[in-house]
């Protein structure tokens, strides 16, 4: 029972890595290598259970937009504008992408 | 590694492009043969375990830690200032058994064999791993100052690992009278917690300015120099000015000996009679490092930064304030973070994968009153120098803050621990 659908799945990764482009392959980690620290702050998988805002349940576009903001000294805040100040664009959106993924 | 925990192993990954990526390297090392030992539960280790299931719930990962409960150094010095009680640090790993299925040996890991890739324990087990992770904080150079050994710290508490010194400390702190000296003796770089020992020194002015005004707080410093130093002495001058006095090494702050019996330390030529002494000696990785030969000169442990895995012996990595990270301070936060990067390449490796670039944070809140936190932060890349922290990003707060953010900052100090905690052990 346990064997067959060992099998057809690895017969189904098999073909997912023949037919997915290269590049893809090296982006894998990034987003959640990114996110990672910021539990530390904002709690597992951004859902904090204290008094710093939690990330889950918001947009992608809320995240990055308010990343964003921080980054250029839009809005101020206390420690996210020097943190923000850490991450290109890119990576801010995929942070944004990571958290907004999450159930 | 079973289709179920894969699935979910992808599903935390969120990324479609990770079945092509680790579907196929895994098929000829299934990581569920994997046995991974993690040696301490502090922020770093216990962060590690965690997510090391969460990277891959077939691993099969061993955490060893001496104590059944854990007792945070962060917040510590809020409970000294009266803020918190013991329960407030107190954490256990009931969760990381329950729920993340990491098993739990109550035991003191002595050393390895790094060619057999074993683990011995003071109990007598001797365990097998494919990788070993170790995080196992710091130890203290007794004698380093003269006469300050470990019965030394039954009267003069250092009270840097949390806990019963702790409550020593505080103990010592309620019986002292009003009008009493508490001398606080940090020591050179690099320690754990580069801001603790200031934080100390407010949260115990605290107490003090409301139960024993006539009291003094007597830094007796090593350095000239320590960290977020301009907004610690800011808020000192405004809460603290008749309570705190700072002296640096280079005016005589360098404490060189004490007298226990006597409640003296010796700085300089100075001889300071103390009510409450709370000695920081000098520090170096924790015991089992030493033991194992993985520490450099210093007494740290070289690693490869990208990593984690010493640059000693294959297959044992080495995280939090034992090893030696770049620019990292040694703080909580900074432990927890490569714990999440050790755990990531780990499993990378098993499956014949690569991690890629990873970064790492740090965030260090320091309460000055109930009301009043400062903060430093940094965001940390790996370069041809090791891990740095990210150019123009991070750093402290502005002195000219308003009040505003001083109080929020105290607000946030709490709510960073709460996230943490529960981020590693729930």
């Amino acid at each position: 029972m346990k064997q067959k659908p060992w099998i057809s799945f690895a017969a189904f990764t098999t073909c997912a890595a023949l037919i997915l482009p290269a590049t893809a392959l090296a982006t894998d980690y990034r987003p959640a290598m990114l996110a990672n620290p910021c539990a530390g702050c904002h709690g597992p998988d951004g859902d904090s259970p204290g008094s710093i805002p939690s990330l889950k349940g918001l947009t992608a576009d809320e995240i990055a937009s308010s990343m964003k903001a921080y980054k250029a000294d839009r809005r101020k805040g206390t420690v996210m504008n020097r943190i923000a100040k850490g991450y290109t664009d890119e990576e801010i959106d995929l942070m944004a992408g990571y958290f907004s993924r999450k159930p | 590694m079973n289709n179920i925990s894969r699935r979910r192993f992808i599903q935390w990954l969120g990324s479609a492009s990770a079945l092509g990526a680790l579907g196929v390297p895994s098929l000829a090392l299934p990581s569920s043969k994997a046995r991974i030992i993690v040696v301490g539960g502090g922020f770093g280790g216990a962060t590690c375990a965690n997510y090391l299931k969460r990277f891959d719930p077939s691993l099969d990962v061993t955490l060893i830690e001496q104590s059944k409960q854990f007792y945070t150094c962060p917040f510590s010095n809020a409970v000294l200032g009266g803020l918190y009680d013991m329960d407030f640090i107190r954490h256990d790993y009931a969760k990381l058994q329950s729920k993340h299925h990491i098993k739990l040996i109550q035991d003191k890991a002595s050393t390895i064999d790094p060619v057999k890739q074993t683990v011995r324990t003071t109990a007598g087990r001797t365990l097998s791993y494919d990788r070993l992770v170790l995080s196992p904080g710091i130890d203290f150079r007794w004698n380093a100052i003269e006469g300050y050994d470990p019965a030394a710290s039954l009267i003069m508490p250092h009270a840097w690992k949390a806990g019963e010194q702790t409550v020593l400390l505080r103990k010592q702190l309620h019986e002292m009278r009003d009008g009493g000296v508490v001398v606080i003796a940090p020591p050179a770089n690099p320690f754990r917690c580069p801001p603790g020992p200031y934080e100390r020194a407010s949260m115990i002015a605290h107490y003090l300015k409301q139960h024993k005004p006539r009291s003094k707080v007597l830094i007796l410093d090593a350095k000239d120099r320590f960290s977020k130093q301009a907004l610690f002495q800011d808020a000192w001058d405004e809460f603290y000015p008749d309570i705190i006095e700072w002296v640096p090494g280079s005016q005589d702050g360098l404490v060189t000996a004490v007298e226990p019996k006597h409640m003296t330390v010796i700085a300089g030529d100075e001889r300071i009679k103390a009510d409450v002494a709370n000695i920081i000696p000098p520090q170096l990785a924790g015991d089992i490092a030493h033991r194992s030969g993985l520490t450099n000169d210093q007494g740290w442990c070289p690693v490869n930064q990208k990593t984690f895995e010493s640059t000693i012996y294959k297959n044992v990595h080495v995280i939090g304030d034992a090893s030696i990270a770049g620019k990292m301070p040694k703080s909580g936060f900074a432990a927890s973070s490569q714990g999440k990067v050790c755990a990531a390449e780990i499993v990378a490796a098993l499956h014949g994968d690569t991690v890629g670039t990873s970064s790492w944070v740090n965030t260090c809140y320091s309460l000055i009153t109930p009301d009043y936190g400062i903060s430093v932060a940094a965001v940390y890349r790996l370069s041809d120098e090791g891990i740095v922290g990210v150019k123009g990003a991070g750093g402290v707060g502005p002195r000219d803050a308003p009040r505003s953010t001083r109080r929020m900052e105290a607000i946030y100090a709490e709510g960073w621990y709460r996230s943490i905690t529960a981020d590693i052990f729930s």
